[in-house]
Protein backbone atom coordinates (compact mmCIF):
# COMPACT_ATOMS: atom_id res chain seq x y z
CA UNK A 1 0.00 0.00 0.00
CA UNK A 2 1.07 3.82 -1.05
CA UNK A 3 2.16 5.52 2.36
CA UNK A 4 0.70 9.39 2.02
CA UNK A 5 2.35 12.11 4.57
CA UNK A 6 -0.71 14.40 5.78
CA UNK A 7 0.04 17.28 7.91
CA UNK A 8 -2.64 17.45 10.58
CA UNK A 9 -2.37 21.47 11.77
CA UNK A 10 -0.70 23.61 12.99
CA UNK A 11 -4.10 25.12 12.41
CA UNK A 12 -7.16 23.03 12.30
CA UNK A 13 -10.56 23.88 13.15
CA UNK A 14 -10.69 21.36 16.34
CA UNK A 15 -7.70 23.16 17.53
CA UNK A 16 -7.15 26.17 19.41
CA UNK A 17 -3.54 26.76 19.13
CA UNK A 18 -0.96 25.33 17.16
CA UNK A 19 0.25 21.82 17.54
CA UNK A 20 1.92 19.97 14.28
CA UNK A 21 1.39 15.73 13.75
CA UNK A 22 2.61 14.44 10.57
CA UNK A 23 0.69 11.64 10.05
CA UNK A 24 1.76 8.81 7.44
CA UNK A 25 -1.27 7.04 6.42
CA UNK A 26 -1.83 4.05 4.33
CA UNK A 27 -5.25 3.96 2.32
CA UNK A 28 -7.47 5.93 5.34
CA UNK A 29 -5.52 4.98 8.21
CA UNK A 30 -2.77 5.75 10.25
CA UNK A 31 0.31 4.39 10.56
CA UNK A 32 2.66 6.97 12.20
CA UNK A 33 2.41 10.31 14.13
CA UNK A 34 5.25 12.66 14.50
CA UNK A 35 4.89 15.76 16.67
CA UNK A 36 6.68 19.07 15.83
CA UNK A 37 5.69 21.85 18.78
CA UNK A 38 7.10 25.13 19.01
CA UNK A 39 5.36 27.32 17.23
CA UNK A 40 4.49 29.61 20.09
CA UNK A 41 7.74 28.22 22.17
CA UNK A 42 8.01 31.42 25.01
CA UNK A 43 10.37 30.53 27.16
CA UNK A 44 9.06 31.71 30.14
CA UNK A 45 10.64 29.46 32.64
CA UNK A 46 13.72 31.44 32.04
CA UNK A 47 11.86 34.73 33.22
CA UNK A 48 12.79 33.49 36.72
CA UNK A 49 16.23 35.03 35.84
CA UNK A 50 15.32 38.51 35.51
CA UNK A 51 11.88 38.53 37.88
CA UNK A 52 12.01 37.91 41.66
CA UNK A 53 10.31 35.19 43.36
CA UNK A 54 7.03 36.98 43.94
CA UNK A 55 6.64 38.41 40.67
CA UNK A 56 7.13 35.00 38.83
CA UNK A 57 3.82 33.97 40.60
CA UNK A 58 2.63 36.40 37.47
CA UNK A 59 4.47 34.50 34.99
CA UNK A 60 3.39 31.10 36.01
CA UNK A 61 -0.16 31.97 35.36
CA UNK A 62 0.11 32.64 32.26
CA UNK A 63 1.86 29.79 31.39
CA UNK A 64 -2.18 28.81 30.75
CA UNK A 65 -5.06 31.23 31.44
CA UNK A 66 -7.47 28.20 31.74
CA UNK A 67 -5.52 26.88 34.51
CA UNK A 68 -3.93 30.24 36.13
CA UNK A 69 -4.98 29.71 40.16
CA UNK A 70 -3.55 25.95 39.51
CA UNK A 71 -0.25 27.24 38.05
CA UNK A 72 -0.12 29.46 40.78
CA UNK A 73 -0.97 27.20 43.60
CA UNK A 74 1.59 24.96 42.10
CA UNK A 75 4.76 27.60 42.58
CA UNK A 76 3.34 29.02 45.85
CA UNK A 77 3.59 25.69 47.81
CA UNK A 78 6.98 24.94 45.81
CA UNK A 79 8.28 28.08 47.53
CA UNK A 80 6.23 28.03 50.90
CA UNK A 81 7.91 24.50 51.25
CA UNK A 82 11.72 26.11 50.65
CA UNK A 83 11.07 29.20 52.58
CA UNK A 84 9.59 27.10 55.43
CA UNK A 85 5.92 28.98 55.21
CA UNK A 86 3.13 27.87 56.89
CA UNK A 87 0.02 29.16 55.01
CA UNK A 88 -2.83 29.36 57.55
CA UNK A 89 -5.77 26.98 57.30
CA UNK A 90 -8.37 29.09 56.19
CA UNK A 91 -6.03 30.35 52.87
CA UNK A 92 -5.28 26.54 52.20
CA UNK A 93 -9.63 25.79 51.73
CA UNK A 94 -9.88 28.99 49.87
CA UNK A 95 -7.04 27.57 47.95
CA UNK A 96 -9.31 24.31 47.39
CA UNK A 97 -12.19 26.37 46.17
CA UNK A 98 -10.64 28.42 43.39
CA UNK A 99 -8.74 25.54 42.25
CA UNK A 100 -11.57 23.36 41.72
CA UNK A 101 -13.83 26.56 40.42
CA UNK A 102 -11.45 26.53 37.69
CA UNK A 103 -11.52 22.39 37.10
CA UNK A 104 -15.34 23.24 36.22
CA UNK A 105 -14.91 25.81 34.04
CA UNK A 106 -11.64 24.09 32.49
CA UNK A 107 -14.01 20.77 32.21
CA UNK A 108 -16.74 22.24 30.76
CA UNK A 109 -15.02 24.09 28.28
CA UNK A 110 -13.37 20.96 26.98
CA UNK A 111 -17.02 19.29 26.73
CA UNK A 112 -17.86 22.25 24.51
CA UNK A 113 -14.93 22.00 22.24
CA UNK A 114 -15.43 17.90 22.44
CA UNK A 115 -18.73 18.49 21.31
CA UNK A 116 -17.81 20.95 18.48
CA UNK A 117 -15.17 18.65 17.06
CA UNK A 118 -17.78 15.93 16.39
CA UNK A 119 -20.47 18.50 14.62
CA UNK A 120 -22.75 18.90 18.01
CA UNK A 121 -22.43 23.00 18.30
CA UNK A 122 -25.60 22.72 19.94
CA UNK A 123 -24.32 20.87 22.97
CA UNK A 124 -21.31 22.87 22.77
CA UNK A 125 -23.40 26.19 22.99
CA UNK A 126 -25.07 24.58 25.85
CA UNK A 127 -21.51 23.96 27.62
CA UNK A 128 -20.26 27.40 27.61
CA UNK A 129 -23.88 28.69 28.75
CA UNK A 130 -23.43 26.93 31.19
CA UNK A 131 -19.54 27.83 31.77
CA UNK A 132 -19.89 31.56 31.56
CA UNK A 133 -22.31 31.66 35.65
CA UNK A 134 -18.46 30.36 36.60
CA UNK A 135 -16.81 32.73 35.54
CA UNK A 136 -19.20 35.37 36.74
CA UNK A 137 -18.37 33.30 40.04
CA UNK A 138 -14.66 33.84 39.55
CA UNK A 139 -15.32 37.92 38.72
CA UNK A 140 -17.55 38.44 42.13
CA UNK A 141 -15.24 36.23 44.46
CA UNK A 142 -11.52 37.32 42.92
CA UNK A 143 -12.07 40.41 40.11
CA UNK A 144 -11.44 38.42 37.25
CA UNK A 145 -12.88 36.10 35.33
CA UNK A 146 -9.62 33.96 33.63
CA UNK A 147 -6.33 34.97 35.25
CA UNK A 148 -7.78 35.65 38.71
CA UNK A 149 -4.47 36.32 40.72
CA UNK A 150 -5.41 34.89 44.01
CA UNK A 151 -2.63 32.56 44.83
CA UNK A 152 0.41 34.92 47.30
CA UNK A 153 3.33 32.84 49.06
CA UNK A 154 1.75 32.24 52.07
CA UNK A 155 -1.67 32.14 51.22
CA UNK A 156 -4.29 33.99 49.11
CA UNK A 157 -4.94 38.20 48.70
CA UNK A 158 -9.03 37.83 48.61
CA UNK A 159 -11.12 36.53 50.99
CA UNK A 160 -14.88 35.67 50.40
CA UNK A 161 -17.09 36.88 53.45
CA UNK A 162 -20.24 34.89 54.29
CA UNK A 163 -22.82 36.70 51.83
CA UNK A 164 -20.66 36.20 48.99
CA UNK A 165 -19.80 32.60 49.85
CA UNK A 166 -23.63 32.03 49.90
CA UNK A 167 -24.18 33.58 47.25
CA UNK A 168 -21.69 31.46 45.36
CA UNK A 169 -23.62 28.27 46.80
CA UNK A 170 -26.80 29.11 45.05
CA UNK A 171 -24.72 29.62 41.79
CA UNK A 172 -23.38 26.69 42.10
CA UNK A 173 -26.96 24.69 42.49
CA UNK A 174 -27.93 26.20 39.50
CA UNK A 175 -24.58 25.22 37.42
CA UNK A 176 -25.37 21.96 38.99
CA UNK A 177 -28.44 21.71 37.31
CA UNK A 178 -27.62 22.73 34.52
CA UNK A 179 -24.55 19.74 33.94
CA UNK A 180 -26.85 16.98 35.04
CA UNK A 181 -29.62 18.67 32.56
CA UNK A 182 -26.76 17.61 29.65
CA UNK A 183 -25.84 14.47 30.92
CA UNK A 184 -28.36 11.97 28.96
CA UNK A 185 -27.07 14.05 25.46
CA UNK A 186 -23.67 13.75 26.61
CA UNK A 187 -23.11 10.22 27.99
CA UNK A 188 -26.12 8.57 26.31
CA UNK A 189 -27.05 9.86 22.47
CA UNK A 190 -26.55 8.07 19.77
CA UNK A 191 -24.56 10.06 17.53
CA UNK A 192 -22.06 11.27 20.55
CA UNK A 193 -21.21 7.44 21.47
CA UNK A 194 -20.86 6.57 17.70
CA UNK A 195 -17.92 9.24 17.25
CA UNK A 196 -16.05 8.21 20.71
CA UNK A 197 -16.79 4.46 22.29
CA UNK A 198 -14.21 2.34 20.64
CA UNK A 199 -11.44 5.52 19.30
CA UNK A 200 -8.21 5.85 20.90
CA UNK A 201 -7.89 3.04 23.06
CA UNK A 202 -5.40 2.92 25.35
CA UNK A 203 -5.08 -0.06 27.71
CA UNK A 204 -4.23 1.04 31.72
CA UNK A 205 -0.88 -0.26 31.32
CA UNK A 206 0.29 1.80 28.33
CA UNK A 207 -1.20 4.68 29.95
CA UNK A 208 0.59 3.69 32.76
CA UNK A 209 3.78 3.23 31.17
CA UNK A 210 3.84 6.00 28.63
CA UNK A 211 3.11 8.20 31.86
CA UNK A 212 -0.42 9.87 30.87
CA UNK A 213 -1.60 12.11 33.29
CA UNK A 214 -5.49 13.00 34.54
CA UNK A 215 -8.37 12.13 32.87
CA UNK A 216 -6.64 10.34 30.71
CA UNK A 217 -4.53 7.45 32.55
CA UNK A 218 -8.36 7.62 34.96
CA UNK A 219 -10.35 7.23 31.58
CA UNK A 220 -7.82 4.13 31.11
CA UNK A 221 -8.62 2.52 34.76
CA UNK A 222 -5.79 4.19 36.56
CA UNK A 223 -7.48 5.64 40.06
CA UNK A 224 -4.48 8.18 40.46
CA UNK A 225 -5.24 11.49 40.96
CA UNK A 226 -2.59 14.04 42.55
CA UNK A 227 -5.47 15.41 44.96
CA UNK A 228 -4.91 11.94 46.56
CA UNK A 229 -1.70 13.36 48.15
CA UNK A 230 -3.25 15.82 50.52
CA UNK A 231 -1.97 19.13 49.66
CA UNK A 232 -3.89 22.68 50.77
CA UNK A 233 -7.01 21.19 52.34
CA UNK A 234 -7.90 18.07 49.80
CA UNK A 235 -6.47 16.01 52.78
CA UNK A 236 -9.07 17.28 54.92
CA UNK A 237 -11.52 16.71 52.14
CA UNK A 238 -11.93 13.14 51.92
CA UNK A 239 -11.02 13.67 48.12
CA UNK A 240 -11.81 10.29 45.91
CA UNK A 241 -10.61 9.80 42.49
CA UNK A 242 -13.25 9.84 39.02
CA UNK A 243 -12.87 6.93 37.60
CA UNK A 244 -13.18 5.28 34.01
CA UNK A 245 -12.20 1.35 32.51
CA UNK A 246 -12.86 1.91 28.89
CA UNK A 247 -9.79 3.30 27.68
CA UNK A 248 -11.82 5.68 24.79
CA UNK A 249 -12.54 8.81 23.79
CA UNK A 250 -15.61 8.42 25.28
CA UNK A 251 -14.28 7.47 29.02
CA UNK A 252 -11.80 10.23 28.67
CA UNK A 253 -15.06 12.04 28.34
CA UNK A 254 -17.15 10.56 31.16
CA UNK A 255 -14.48 11.00 33.90
CA UNK A 256 -14.47 14.87 33.14
CA UNK A 257 -18.19 15.08 33.09
CA UNK A 258 -18.03 13.21 36.07
CA UNK A 259 -15.42 15.51 37.90
CA UNK A 260 -16.88 18.32 36.95
CA UNK A 261 -19.60 17.19 39.55
CA UNK A 262 -17.48 15.97 41.73
CA UNK A 263 -15.55 19.29 42.07
CA UNK A 264 -18.77 20.53 42.78
CA UNK A 265 -19.26 18.54 46.03
CA UNK A 266 -15.51 19.78 46.68
CA UNK A 267 -16.53 23.37 46.43
CA UNK A 268 -19.34 22.73 48.87
CA UNK A 269 -17.43 20.80 51.54
CA UNK A 270 -14.74 23.19 51.42
CA UNK A 271 -16.93 26.12 52.17
CA UNK A 272 -19.13 24.32 54.73
CA UNK A 273 -15.64 23.28 56.31
CA UNK A 274 -14.17 26.52 56.00
CA UNK A 275 -12.41 27.92 59.09
CA UNK A 276 -11.74 31.44 60.44
CA UNK A 277 -8.99 33.23 60.91
CA UNK A 278 -6.00 34.95 58.40
CA UNK A 279 -5.56 34.11 54.88
CA UNK A 280 -2.13 35.40 54.73
CA UNK A 281 0.87 34.38 56.15
CA UNK A 282 3.52 37.18 57.11
CA UNK A 283 6.99 36.05 55.29
CA UNK A 284 8.28 39.54 56.10
CA UNK A 285 11.86 39.00 57.37
CA UNK A 286 12.21 35.45 56.38
CA UNK A 287 15.21 34.10 54.28
CA UNK A 288 15.00 34.03 50.80
CA UNK A 289 14.06 31.06 49.12
CA UNK A 290 17.13 27.91 48.93
CA UNK A 291 17.46 24.56 48.32
CA UNK A 292 15.47 22.82 45.99
CA UNK A 293 11.70 21.23 45.39
CA UNK A 294 9.54 19.01 43.50
CA UNK A 295 6.14 20.40 43.69
CA UNK A 296 3.10 18.50 42.55
CA UNK A 297 -0.79 19.30 41.89
CA UNK A 298 -3.76 18.09 40.08
CA UNK A 299 -4.56 20.26 36.89
CA UNK A 300 -8.13 20.20 34.90
CA UNK A 301 -5.51 18.14 32.37
CA UNK A 302 -3.90 16.11 35.00
CA UNK A 303 -0.22 16.17 36.91
CA UNK A 304 1.31 19.17 37.19
CA UNK A 305 5.03 19.49 38.28
CA UNK A 306 6.59 22.33 39.22
CA UNK A 307 10.69 21.67 39.99
CA UNK A 308 12.33 24.79 42.01
CA UNK A 309 15.82 25.87 42.98
CA UNK A 310 16.23 28.55 44.77
CA UNK A 311 20.24 29.74 45.91
CA UNK A 312 19.01 32.15 48.53
CA UNK A 313 18.54 34.70 46.92
CA UNK A 314 15.16 37.13 45.01
CA UNK A 315 15.90 35.32 41.89
CA UNK A 316 15.52 31.41 41.89
CA UNK A 317 17.77 29.49 40.20
CA UNK A 318 15.85 27.68 37.76
CA UNK A 319 11.87 27.10 37.33
CA UNK A 320 11.21 24.02 35.96
CA UNK A 321 7.72 23.40 34.56
CA UNK A 322 6.27 19.94 33.45
CA UNK A 323 2.70 20.45 32.27
CA UNK A 324 0.16 18.04 31.68
CA UNK A 325 -0.09 17.79 27.79
CA UNK A 326 3.24 17.47 27.82
CA UNK A 327 2.76 14.26 29.37
CA UNK A 328 0.06 13.22 27.66
CA UNK A 329 1.55 13.50 23.75
CA UNK A 330 3.50 10.36 23.99
CA UNK A 331 0.30 8.53 24.94
CA UNK A 332 -1.38 10.11 21.79
CA UNK A 333 1.30 9.23 19.68
CA UNK A 334 0.53 5.53 20.55
CA UNK A 335 -3.18 6.00 20.17
CA UNK A 336 -3.25 7.30 16.65
CA UNK A 337 -1.25 4.71 14.51
CA UNK A 338 -4.72 1.95 13.38
CA UNK A 339 -6.99 5.23 13.36
CA UNK A 340 -8.81 6.29 10.51
CA UNK A 341 -7.39 10.06 9.32
CA UNK A 342 -11.41 10.96 10.25
CA UNK A 343 -11.30 10.00 14.03
CA UNK A 344 -7.66 11.75 14.14
CA UNK A 345 -9.40 15.35 15.18
CA UNK A 346 -11.54 13.77 17.80
CA UNK A 347 -8.70 11.68 19.25
CA UNK A 348 -6.14 14.05 19.72
CA UNK A 349 -9.12 16.74 21.39
CA UNK A 350 -9.37 14.07 24.08
CA UNK A 351 -6.18 14.53 25.39
CA UNK A 352 -7.45 18.18 26.28
CA UNK A 353 -4.80 19.60 24.31
CA UNK A 354 -3.39 23.06 26.45
CA UNK A 355 -0.27 23.93 23.45
CA UNK A 356 -0.31 27.39 25.84
CA UNK A 357 0.85 24.86 28.65
CA UNK A 358 3.23 22.52 26.35
CA UNK A 359 4.83 25.70 25.18
CA UNK A 360 5.21 27.82 28.36
CA UNK B 1 14.63 17.81 48.64
CA UNK B 2 12.16 15.45 50.83
CA UNK B 3 12.34 12.50 48.70
CA UNK B 4 15.23 10.23 47.90
CA UNK B 5 17.84 11.27 45.43
CA UNK B 6 20.04 8.70 43.78
CA UNK B 7 23.11 9.76 42.42
CA UNK B 8 24.22 8.04 39.08
CA UNK B 9 26.76 8.47 36.22
CA UNK B 10 26.40 8.01 32.48
CA UNK B 11 27.27 4.58 32.75
CA UNK B 12 24.97 3.46 35.43
CA UNK B 13 22.00 5.37 34.67
CA UNK B 14 19.94 3.29 32.35
CA UNK B 15 20.71 0.12 34.22
CA UNK B 16 19.07 2.47 37.22
CA UNK B 17 16.49 3.11 34.98
CA UNK B 18 15.29 0.14 33.61
CA UNK B 19 15.24 -0.98 37.14
CA UNK B 20 12.88 1.20 38.39
CA UNK B 21 10.70 0.34 35.52
CA UNK B 22 10.73 -3.50 36.39
CA UNK B 23 9.55 -2.36 40.05
CA UNK B 24 6.92 -0.59 38.66
CA UNK B 25 7.87 3.33 38.45
CA UNK B 26 6.47 5.65 35.78
CA UNK B 27 8.23 8.63 34.44
CA UNK B 28 7.10 12.16 35.14
CA UNK B 29 9.97 13.66 33.87
CA UNK B 30 13.80 15.33 33.47
CA UNK B 31 14.63 18.51 34.85
CA UNK B 32 17.86 20.19 33.67
CA UNK B 33 19.87 23.11 35.23
CA UNK B 34 22.73 24.69 34.14
CA UNK B 35 26.23 24.15 36.64
CA UNK B 36 28.41 26.53 35.37
CA UNK B 37 30.18 26.62 31.87
CA UNK B 38 30.55 23.01 31.36
CA UNK B 39 27.91 20.76 33.29
CA UNK B 40 24.45 20.48 33.70
CA UNK B 41 22.62 18.65 36.78
CA UNK B 42 19.29 15.80 35.15
CA UNK B 43 17.34 14.93 37.60
CA UNK B 44 15.48 12.01 36.38
CA UNK B 45 11.96 11.85 38.56
CA UNK B 46 10.28 8.76 38.88
CA UNK B 47 6.54 7.77 40.39
CA UNK B 48 4.90 5.22 42.03
CA UNK B 49 1.90 5.03 44.18
CA UNK B 50 1.97 8.92 44.34
CA UNK B 51 5.42 8.64 45.69
CA UNK B 52 8.71 10.07 44.08
CA UNK B 53 12.35 9.14 43.83
CA UNK B 54 14.79 10.69 41.86
CA UNK B 55 17.77 10.53 40.18
CA UNK B 56 20.76 12.95 39.55
CA UNK B 57 23.40 13.16 36.77
CA UNK B 58 25.74 15.17 36.70
CA UNK B 59 26.47 15.63 33.12
CA UNK B 60 29.45 17.50 30.66
CA UNK B 61 27.49 19.81 28.35
CA UNK B 62 30.02 18.19 25.64
CA UNK B 63 29.48 14.33 26.27
CA UNK B 64 26.55 12.32 24.80
CA UNK B 65 24.06 11.33 27.68
CA UNK B 66 22.77 8.26 26.95
CA UNK B 67 18.62 8.41 26.26
CA UNK B 68 16.44 6.42 28.31
CA UNK B 69 13.90 6.99 25.64
CA UNK B 70 14.40 3.33 24.62
CA UNK B 71 13.38 2.37 28.52
CA UNK B 72 10.51 4.86 28.83
CA UNK B 73 8.95 6.01 25.61
CA UNK B 74 7.50 9.28 27.49
CA UNK B 75 11.59 10.39 27.76
CA UNK B 76 11.12 11.10 24.41
CA UNK B 77 10.01 14.60 23.77
CA UNK B 78 11.79 15.33 27.57
CA UNK B 79 14.93 14.39 26.07
CA UNK B 80 14.44 16.20 22.48
CA UNK B 81 13.33 19.48 24.22
CA UNK B 82 16.56 19.51 26.69
CA UNK B 83 18.74 19.34 23.41
CA UNK B 84 17.20 22.43 21.99
CA UNK B 85 17.44 24.65 25.36
CA UNK B 86 20.74 23.60 26.90
CA UNK B 87 22.23 22.69 23.38
CA UNK B 88 23.21 18.44 24.97
CA UNK B 89 22.88 15.35 22.86
CA UNK B 90 21.50 12.87 24.18
CA UNK B 91 22.68 9.03 22.08
CA UNK B 92 20.14 6.54 21.43
CA UNK B 93 16.80 8.98 21.42
CA UNK B 94 14.36 6.94 20.15
CA UNK B 95 12.73 10.02 17.48
CA UNK B 96 16.05 12.26 17.08
CA UNK B 97 14.79 15.81 16.14
CA UNK B 98 18.46 17.05 16.24
CA UNK B 99 17.76 20.40 18.55
CA UNK B 100 14.81 21.54 16.28
CA UNK B 101 12.28 20.68 18.24
CA UNK B 102 11.37 23.98 18.96
CA UNK B 103 14.21 26.19 17.43
CA UNK B 104 14.07 27.16 13.94
CA UNK B 105 17.32 27.79 12.23
CA UNK B 106 17.69 31.39 13.18
CA UNK B 107 16.80 30.81 16.24
CA UNK B 108 19.51 31.32 19.39
CA UNK B 109 21.05 28.20 20.06
CA UNK B 110 20.87 26.91 23.96
CA UNK B 111 18.58 29.87 25.03
CA UNK B 112 18.59 28.35 28.48
CA UNK B 113 22.03 28.66 28.97
CA UNK B 114 23.53 31.60 30.89
CA UNK B 115 26.77 29.81 30.03
CA UNK B 116 26.53 30.19 25.92
CA UNK B 117 28.88 27.82 23.91
CA UNK B 118 27.53 29.87 20.59
CA UNK B 119 30.14 30.82 18.28
CA UNK B 120 27.91 33.11 16.21
CA UNK B 121 28.92 37.23 17.66
CA UNK B 122 25.65 38.27 19.87
CA UNK B 123 26.30 42.33 18.80
CA UNK B 124 25.42 41.19 14.84
CA UNK B 125 22.46 39.38 16.38
CA UNK B 126 21.34 42.73 18.39
CA UNK B 127 22.62 45.05 14.56
CA UNK B 128 20.02 43.46 12.89
CA UNK B 129 17.14 44.27 15.26
CA UNK B 130 17.97 47.65 16.22
CA UNK B 131 17.77 48.49 12.42
CA UNK B 132 14.15 46.27 11.64
CA UNK B 133 11.25 48.34 11.24
CA UNK B 134 8.86 46.02 13.31
CA UNK B 135 11.59 44.78 16.25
Amino acid sequence: MRKTVVPFGPQHPVLPEPIHLKLTIEDERVTEAIPNLGYVHRGLERLADVRDFHQMIQVVERVCGICSVIHALCYCQGVEELMGVEVPPRARYLRVMWSELHRVQSHLLWLGLFADSFGFESLFMQFWRVRERIMDISEATTGNRVIVSVNVIGGVRRNPDAEQLRWLLTQLDWVEAEIQRLETTMLEDYTVKKRTVGKGVLTSEKAYELGAVGPVLRGSGVAQDTRQTGYAAYGELHFEPVVETGGDCFARSKVRFREALASIDLIRRAISRLPDGEVRAKIKGKDDPQGETVMRVEQPRGELLYYLKGKGEKNLDRVRIRTPTFANIPPLLVMLPGLYLSDVPVVTLSIDPCISCTER
Amino acid sequence: MREEIIPVSADTLVGEVAKLKVQGYRLVTLSCTELDASQVDILYHFDKGLSLKHLRLTAAKTIPVPSISPVFFAALLIENEIQDLFGLRFEGLVVDFQGALYLEEEALKTPFCRFSLRTAAPSAVQGERAESPNP
